[in-house]
């Protein structure tokens, strides 16, 4: 291993701020993310499989632990976009200010959290899961 | 002193060769993915049902096919990028480091394979 420091520099960070939050909360929902890719394709096989193997992975899907999961992999797709958004305004060079950066902080929280309710509601009030 | 010749200064590459491409190909894809991503949820929420008829006919169909194989190919590049970075920056020990590359690479591709050739199979089978 290297002597030399290595980013991230954990030790120094100030776990305490909002915007460390929001930075850490699109890696964390990334890292997630690929994992509901599995899910995805899991889906998509199932279907493949013919109406048998797609109704069973309709009752798996539909059971109370896994919709746990997914409407959390809702609310970390949602964030991530978002989050990921505003990283890509980040890269244009603008909005980097610390004023500017912890509005966009409060911004990016709200709006996904909302966007995750729309989806959320439309998912399990929508009917998807009704019989 | 800085070990680092001057050729490579100026071809502005860091200690892994490779220059930005990187940081440019998770831009890129994760511009690609925010239409891919948009399409892939609003039109989920727009089918009637999720039942089995509806879902195989709307996934049979060539341009869903089309675009559910590249939101899976662009979504699984984005990710492989992603899970590197975490993985380099939070795995130190060097085999342990190569090894969870190696097998997260191969996972990723195993992912799309299977959900590219669950995708074609709906819309290249024979209707039944």
């Amino acid at each position: 291993m290297p002597t030399r420091p290595l980013s991230p520099h954990l030790s120094v960070y100030r776990m305490s701020r909002y915007t460390l939050a929001t930075s850490i909360g699109n890696r964390v929902t990334g890292v997630a993310l690929s994992v509901g890719l599995l899910l995805l394709v899991y889906w998509l096989i199932a279907l493949a499989g013919g109406p048998p193997s797609y109704a069973h992975a309709m009752r798996v899907l539909a059971s109370p632990p896994v919709k746990l999961i997914y409407a959390a992999l809702i609310l970390c797709f949602c964030y991530h976009l978002v989050a990921g958004l505003r990283h890509l305004v980040w890269d244009t060079g603008h909005g980097l200010e610390r004023a500017q950066a912890q509005r966009s902080a409060w911004v990016v929280s709200a709006v996904s959290v909302l966007l995750a309710l729309l989806i959320l509601y439309r998912v399990f009030a929508g009917g998807v899961h009704a019989p | 002193m800085s070990l680092r010749s001057p050729l490579g200064r100026v071809l502005g590459q860091g200690a892994a060769h490779s220059g930005v491409r990187h940081w440019w190909q998770q831009r890129l894809t994760a511009l690609a993915l925010v239409p891919l991503a948009a399409w892939f949820v609003v039109s989920l929420l727009a089918l009637p049902s999720l039942g089995y008829a509806t879902l195989s006919a709307w996934v049979s169909q060539g341009s869903t096919a089309l675009l559910l194989i590249l939101l899976m190919v662009v979504s699984a590049w984005h990710s492989q990028l992603g899970v590197r970075v975490v993985v380099e920056d939070y795995v130190h020990a060097r085999g342990a480091r190569t090894l969870t590359l190696v097998v997260t690479g191969f996972a990723h591709v195993l992912v799309v394979a299977a959900g590219a050739f669950a995708v074609l199979k709906l819309a290249l089978g024979r209707p039944s």
